[in-house]
């Protein structure tokens, strides 16, 4: 066998393993359900779910565009504040001392359990509610990480810029900016898996019917319970594209600077 | 053997002294660094920590000097000051006969920490153009000079390398390069090769001679390693602890830098100088009383 030959085949090895592992999974969930005969309000079978997928692809998308889209202007909207204010706490130390104590507070208490107040706030036919959820839940991270990141400066970096005479903005520009990015990416990491969730989980206090997380809860009541895993996928599918979306960023980002 | 012996110097007598005979003083050429009753005080909660007491330190343009003491003398504390990193309670300092902050904001010196500090998600080569870059200098320019920069520390195959792929010595070899990039000539070297392994040390020891021919910058080094300031300096500045002061100036005179090869270390003069700054440094024990002649 040849070297490229070789490493073809470990590559393949790589995607292969889990695929090969994900698939004896669903066979062994298949056997135990029919094997034991499982009533569908326990779980239902793989097939009986694919079913449901595939028969309700429409509703489905939908429904998982609608909670994308609160989960999306959510984090945008969380994060474009987390960064202001990160920028603002690191410039100066009275506002960063005055909100240290807001921004701990704000990681402890659970946000989505504000929903329903949210949603007597600002209406329950609007989705505002949720964004409103998600945007908090992903401000968080993104700031406390950011902040970290933009006050982490080495000393010897602080000496070498004074030694050079460089200004503030050089400063900043060339060593702290670019130093507080990884610590960024980590929060944005974080940040996007907790956006989704909690645009799901807002779902279930109330609000418009549209959504993954209403549907679950309407597909549960009416005893359709298939079409409830089948919508549960539809979320992960959900997740899955915004942490490769956050990742593939900073993947891009981080690699492509370290190509200059 | 006497006619070797080094020419002591007192503390407060070092800036004159230490000019080596033969070599008149020209009273025109302002000197790279001048400290002139030099004291820094810190504050700390247990007490005041006296780290440099009336020192005095004449550097000529073109001269290598080392600072060599126990930790705690205020070696790197000195260092710090002429690079204006910080600043004295008492006492005065000139760079090139301009105080250090002007001397700094004029970009009249480079700098090395005993940490290379190369910025971890730049290319050797943007890491090498950095002080360029913050003055302004033009993206060719910068580019020619950060290739022949890498050229003259050995490391233009590495160009577009990022600092971890490289080894600490040559990361220090970049760090160095960064130092040369605006042909200071005044170089400020604060233990470079602390960190460094024996044989990658006496490496770039050796290179950094060549590379101080070939510029004629004045250099002050800070180093804690005494054939390593007999090996590179003109003269040895010995200081001792507690409160930071010039013991003893050293000279130590082993010929051109452009000349001095590995082979000096083996030489018999060599070894002399060590044994003088050996016993300098002993001297700051207090076991044997100033001014007795030890041989």
């Amino acid at each position: 066998m040849t070297r490229s030959a070789t490493t073809t085949w470990r590559r393949a090895e790589v995607v292969l393993a889990p695929v090969l592992l994900g698939l004896l999974a669903l066979a062994l969930w298949e056997t135990a359900v029919v094997v034991l005969e499982l009533r569908p309000f326990v779980v239902p079978s793989p097939t009986s779910i694919g079913a449901e997928l595939t028969g309700n692809a429409g509703i489905i998308a939908t429904a998982a565009l609608s909670t994308a889209l609160n989960a999306w202007w959510g984090l945008v909207i969380g994060v474009v504040v987390a960064l202001v204010a990160a920028a603002v706490s690191a410039a100066v130390r009275t506002i960063d001392e005055m909100s240290a104590p807001l921004a701990a507070a704000a990681a402890v208490v659970p946000i989505v359990a504000l929903a329903p107040v949210l949603y007597t706030m600002f209406g329950a036919s609007t989705q505002t509610a949720r964004v409103a959820v998600a945007a908090i839940v992903s401000f968080v991270p993104v700031y406390v990480n950011t902040l970290r990141g933009l006050r982490t400066v080495a000393p010897v970096h602080r000496d070498l810029l004074r030694a050079y005479a460089a200004t503030r903005r050089q400063a900043t520009l060339t060593v702290t900016l670019p130093g507080a990015l990884p610590f960024f990416f980590s929060g944005l990491r974080v940040a996007t898996s907790l956006a989704v969730i909690s645009a799901l989980v807002a779902e279930y206090f109330g609000g418009p019917v549209d959504g993954l997380g209403k549907a679950i809860t309407s597909a549960v009541s009416s005893s359709n319970y298939p079409l409830a895993w089948a919508y549960v996928v539809g979320a992960v599918v959900v997740g899955l594209l915004f942490f490769c979306g956050s990742s593939g960023l900073e993947r891009a980002v981080l690699h492509r600077r370290s190509q200059r | 053997m006497n006619s070797s012996a080094p020419t002591r110097a007192t503390a407060t007598s070092a800036g004159t002294a230490g000019t080596p005979a033969g070599t008149a003083p020209d009273p025109h050429a302002a000197a790279a660094v001048e400290v002139r009753g030099v004291t820094r005080r810190f504050s700390s909660r247990s007490g005041e920590v006296v780290a440099l007491s009336d020192v005095d330190l004449t550097v000529r343009a073109g001269e290598f000097v080392s600072l060599i003491g126990p930790s705690g003398c205020g070696k790197s504390t000195l260092l710090r000051l002429i690079a204006d990193l910080d600043e004295p309670t008492a006492g005065e300092l000139s760079v090139f006969g301009r105080p250090p902050r002007v001397a700094r904001q004029n970009h009249d010196f480079g700098i090395a920490f005993q940490q290379a500090g190369l910025l971890p998600w730049r290319s050797v080569r943007t890491n090498v153009e950095l002080p360029l870059q913050l003055h302004g200098t033009g993206r060719g320019a910068r580019r020619a000079r950060a290739t022949e920069l890498l050229e003259m520390v050995g490391l233009a195959d590495f160009a577009e390398h990022l600092p971890h792929q490289l080894s600490g010595g040559m990361q220090q070899r970049v760090a160095i390069a960064r130092a040369l990039a605006e042909r200071p000539s005044l170089l400020l070297m604060d233990e470079p090769f602390g960190a460094l392994d024996e044989m990658t040390r006496e490496h770039v020891q050796t290179e950094l001679l060549r590379l101080r021919a070939e510029t004629g910058a004045a250099v002050v080094f800070v180093t804690h390693s005494i054939p390593e300031a007999v090996y590179l300096s003109d003269r040895v500045v010995v200081m001792s602890a507690r409160p930071g002061q010039v013991r003893e100036v050293v000279p130590v005179g082993l010929g051109e830098a452009r000349d001095r090869s590995d082979d000096v270390r083996e030489d018999d003069a060599f070894f002399d100088r060590v044994r003088a700054v050996r016993e300098a440094l002993h001297g700051a024990d207090g076991t044997t009383p100033r001014g007795v002649d030890r041989r």
